[in-house]
Formats: structure tokens, C-alpha cells, sequence
């Protein structure tokens, strides 16, 4: 079976062992909520704060100097990661802060009155509230690309909308519901020759699978360190031209160049965008667990993802009584329901049997409409998870339908 | 502690719950969601002389949450208004019996929450918000 050929590459029960976290005997099944930390994340900032802790961009004295050295260098190893440079790099609280930031800043400029913003109808609420927030403001509206029963984006429909020329396309790049794959690369492509620039949100691609921006030629994409091993950090790429174009999004110390009792001049980018203390001790983290993701291999990584996914997708599609949701072909997640059980009733029975699954609707809410269901159990997985994971959770599984007399 | 919240009772509950539906010109309609699931129950009371007549319950959700609105409209009926308004959730909590926690604490209290919303509003009482 090729599933288990990619599985025998990579192997995860060692990784397993470079995190603490599992000594409690846990099966995390919820990796695209949050990712575990390993060790050399937890000891990268904690190193950080015994020996470099300083603020950044301000003293002189050699401490402060290493501290800004550690945070303008984990901005170059993400940058690295991502095909970007580093000016293009922006580190915000998460990757909802920096899809409000690109509203706020770049959708505030380019959208008007009567204007459209285009999203799909597979969107996290943090791809939705911000823009919806921002067409309010404006006068604007919102249009949504279908996805098709099989659970992808209607391409010929976005073809359509992309033709009506709105001023912006956001999408994600994996569904956090459905774990399908968007050829993000090809929509980009599409909206570059109608002239709409597009933001990615890349949360659950970056941590699980190789992106280059380069590559992909997006205008934007965002992503959080916290679902790719790493700390409570959230990254805004943007191409330089665009970043230098646009107004700052929060005021205050380090933003600036030169502040008047009037009027100040602002800072050169990315700094113009991280107003006040940043959060370097995170940065640190994040530029650790980078450096972690690299050594494991990110075409292993996804290999290996992709094949529990799958092997779960298999497993729960023989059962008549479970209802899978999205396409075959998927990243590393696999949402469910179990016959007449409530997701939030699966889940405290997984709970009882160690397995931490989510169930609910997963920041979804329009897509979960969609579908026509109220909420949903969703596994997903991390380089650290096995096969053995898999299969204790579906043997859980099987005891939470005995319960409900299934 | 998760086969003592899904005991028989409360399966049956779930899967035959009592007084779903909805009145047609009910005096008091209130709705409501949890926002951390989705789940949604509406409740519909019809009054006479001060006192719960009729009521009824619709919407979607767990099986704590759908028991537990069930068993609410039961616990109702031919109640006087005043009465139900002195309800706590520690009443509610009695009614299923079973050890409820943390995150599961709104399930068991969403149709509680809605019950009391519209009896407030129809009383023309404040609003507290007790969780």
C-alpha cells in the first residue's frame, strides 16, 4: 500500500520523543487547532529569556543588540521557510491579526463603494468577519465562490466572479473543515490576468506542507507559528511594492522614524507595521520550530500527514453510518459525523478514551450551512502522530457509537 | 464519567425528546445559540391566568442539550410565571441527574438560558446574566 510506504519514510514515534507534551500518554488529534511544541522550540525561548532578554530596536549596549539580532533573525529564517525575503516579512499577534491588518491598510486603499471582495464559501471566520467588516465601512459587498458537491472550489465559478473584477481575492489555501487543497498557485494566476490582487490564507498549508510565495505569486499570505510547532506568533508576507504602499495599521513606538508634536514619519517596512514591544521571545520560538520543520523535511512531513489522513478517510468510509465531508484527495484532517450523534457527544466519548478530537463547527459557520449541519468531529494530524494513533482512535470511535446504540 | 452523562434517560431524551416543536401564536418566543458549537433552541409558551399552558422546543444540538431543554419543558407546564422565574440552574442541573462539567455546562443550560430570556422580556423584567 503506498499509504504505508510513505509512512515506513518517516518516523514518527521517534519525532514523538522531542516532545514533552506526549509523555502524558495524550493522542492529539487536533493539530490544526493548535500544534505540540518540541523541546528545542520550549528551550529556544526560555534560553532566550535567560540570557538575551532585552527590547528590540532600542539600546546600545551589546545585550539589546543580540536580542534584536535573534528577532531581525528569525524574521530572515521565516522569510527563508516561505521563499520570501525578509523585508516582506511582518510578525503580528496571529494570522487573523494579519489578514485585519492587510483589510484594514490595503482593503481600506483599493475597496470602495459598490465594490466587491471575493472569498469562497470554504473560509475560516478570520477570512470572513475582517472583510465583512471592512465592505460595512465602505459600502461594499461580499461575493462567495461556491464549492461543489464534492467539497472544492467551483472553478468555473470563480472564473466568473474573478471576471467581475473585485478589488481583492482572499482564500485559503486548505480547508480547516473539508482538508481540501487549493491549487492556490493556478487561482492566483487566474486573478492576476483580471488584475485582482489575492491574499492566501496559507494557516493550514504552511505548517504541513512545502509553500513558496514566490512560486505561488501571491500579493499576501498569512500563517500562525502556533499550528506549526512553534509559539504564539502570527506572519504577514506581503510583496515589498504593495507593503511600502500602504498606510501603517496600529501607531506607536517603533513604527516611526521621526515623531512631531503634529504629524510623525513612519518607519520603513516591515517595522512601519509592528507598532510598540514585539513579541521576541515568540519569534525565537518560531525561527526554532522552522529550523525543526527543516530537519524533519516538509515533503516528509506532508507525505506523512497526507497518509494518515488518508488511511483515516479510508477507514471511516466503510462505515455506512458515518458521513465523511470533502474530497479524497486532502491535506492532513478528516471531519465527520457519526449516524443521529451530536459532535459535541463523539468528542466527550473520544475524550473518556484519551483522544482529544474536535467536534463543533470549526470557525466555519457558512461553510457548516453549507453542508447543512450544525457542527462536525474533526481529526487532524502532526508529524508526531502514528498510525498506531489512527487506529486508537477509531477503536475509540467504535465504543462512542456502543454508547449512542450504534 | 462519559457513561454516566449518556445514561439511558437522557438517550432517549435525545432521541425522543418530549414537546418538540413549535406553537403557532405562542405568547413568549425567545432563541438562542451557543456560540461555541453552533447549537440553537428556540422555546414557545403559551399562557393562561399567569401560568405556562402549553410549550414547546425546536432547534438543533447535543444530547445533553436537547435532553435538558426536554426536560425543562416538562418540569414547566402549568407552572405560574413567577415560579419559573425563581428557577436556578441548579434545578435544571437536578433534572439530568447527571455529573455535568466544564464546557458541557452550556449545553445543559442553553434552553434554560432561552426559557429565562423569554420569560424576562415577557414579565418586563432586567435581564441579569448569571452565565
Amino acid at each position: 500500500m503506498l499509504q504505508r510506504e510513505n509512512l515506513s519514510k518517516f518516523d514518527a514515534a521517534n519525532v514523538r520523543k522531542d516532545f514533552a507534551f506526549f509523555e502524558q500518554g495524550l493522542i492529539y488529534l487536533d493539530s490544526a487547532a493548535t500544534s505540540q511544541k518540541p523541546r528545542v522550540v520550549l528551550n529556544a525561548m526560555v534560553d532566550f529569556y535567560e540570557k538575551s532578554n532585552a527590547n528590540v530596536h532600542r539600546g546600545v549596549y551589546r545585550l539589546a543588540e543580540r536580542a534584536t539580532q535573534l528577532y531581525e533573525n528569525a524574521r530572515k529564517a521565516v522569510a527563508d521557510f516561505i521563499g520570501a525575503d525578509a523585508r516582506e516579512i511582518v510578525f503580528v499577534r496571529n494570522a487573523t491579526e494579519a489578514i485585519n491588518l492587510v483589510a484594514r491598510t490595503f482593503g481600506n486603499a483599493v475597496v470602495g463603494k459598490n465594490d466587491t471582495i471575493l472569498l469562497t464559501e470554504m473560509e475560516h471566520h478570520s477570512n470572513i468577519v475582517p472583510w465583512q467588516m471592512l465592505a460595512k465601512s465602505k459600502g461594499a459587498r461580499l461575493s462567495f465562490v461556491p464549492i461543489t458537491e464534492s467539497g472544492v472550489i467551483d472553478v468555473s465559478a470563480l472564473r466568473h466572479a474573478l471576471s467581475k473584477k473585485p478589488k481583492i481575492f482572499a482564500f485559503t489555501h486548505v480547508s480547516n473543515v473539508l482538508g481540501a487543497i487549493n491549487p492556490a498557485k493556478e487561482f492566483v494566476k487566474e486573478a492576476h490576468t483580471f488584475g485582482v490582487p489575492v491574499l492566501v490564507d496559507a494557516s493550514q498549508s504552511v505548517p504541513s506542507m512545502p509553500v513558496n510565495v514566490k512560486d505561488l505569486d501571491c500579493d499576501f499570505l498569512v500563517f500562525s507559528g502556533h499550528k506549526m510547532l512553534g509559539p504564539h506568533i502570527g506572519v504577514l508576507y506581503g510583496k515589498r511594492e504593495l507593503l511600502e504602499k500602504m498606510e501603517p495599521f496600529l501607531g506607536g513606538g517603533d513604527m516611526i522614524k521621526e515623531v512631531d508634536f503634529e504629524s510623525s514619519t513612519y518607519n520603513d517596512v516591515p517595522w512601519k507595521f509592528e507598532a510598540g514591544t514585539v513579541d521576541v521571545p515568540s519569534a525565537v520560538g518560531l525561527a526554532a520550530a522552522i529550523e525543526y520543520l527543516k530537519s524533519l523535511g516538509m515533503e516528509n512531513v506532508r507525505c506523512h500527514e497526507v497518509a494518515l489522513a488518508q488511511y483515516a478517510y479510508d477507514q471511516l468510509k466503510k462505515d455506512p453510518l458515518i458521513t465523511v465531508y470533502g474530497p479524497k484527495e486532502r491535506l492532513n484532517l478528516v471531519s465527520f459525523n457519526v449516524g443521529d450523534m451530536h459532535g459535541h457527544d463523539v468528542s466527550t466519548l473520544l475524550d473518556q478514551y484519551g483522544v482529544c478530537a474536535r467536534s463543533g463547527h470549526h470557525c466555519a459557520h457558512p461553510l457548516m450551512k453549507r453542508l447543512g449541519i450544525p457542527a462536525s468531529v474533526r481529526v487532524s494530524f502532526g508529524p508526531y502522530n502514528t498510525l498506531k494513533d489512527v487506529d486508537l482512535f477509531l477503536e475509540a470511535l467504535h465504543k462512542a457509537k456502543k454508547v449512542f446504540g450504534l | 464519567m462519559s457513561d454516566q452523562l449518556y445514561q439511558e434517560n437522557i438517550l432517549d431524551y435525545y432521541r425522543h425528546p418530549r414537546n418538540f416543536g413549535v406553537l403557532v401564536n405562542p405568547d413568549i418566543v425567545a432563541r438562542d445559540v451557543n456560540p461555541a458549537c453552533g447549537d440553537e433552541v428556540s422555546m414557545y409558551l403559551g399562557i393562561e391566568n399567569g401560568k405556562v399552558k402549553d410549550v414547546r422546543f425546536s432547534g438543533k444540538g447535543c444530547a445533553i442539550s436537547l435532553a435538558a431543554s426536554s426536560m425543562l419543558t416538562e418540569r414547566i407546564v402549568g407552572r405560574s410565571l413567577d415560579e419559573i422565574a425563581q428557577l436556578k440552574k441548579e434545578d435544571v442541573l437536578e433534572l439530568l441527574a447527571i455529573p455535568v462539567s466544564g464546557m458541557r455546562m452550556k449545553c445543559a443550560l442553553l434552553g434554560f438560558k432561552v426559557l429565562k430570556l423569554g420569560i424576562v422580556k415577557y414579565l418586563g423584567m432586567e435581564v441579569q446574566s448569571d452565565g
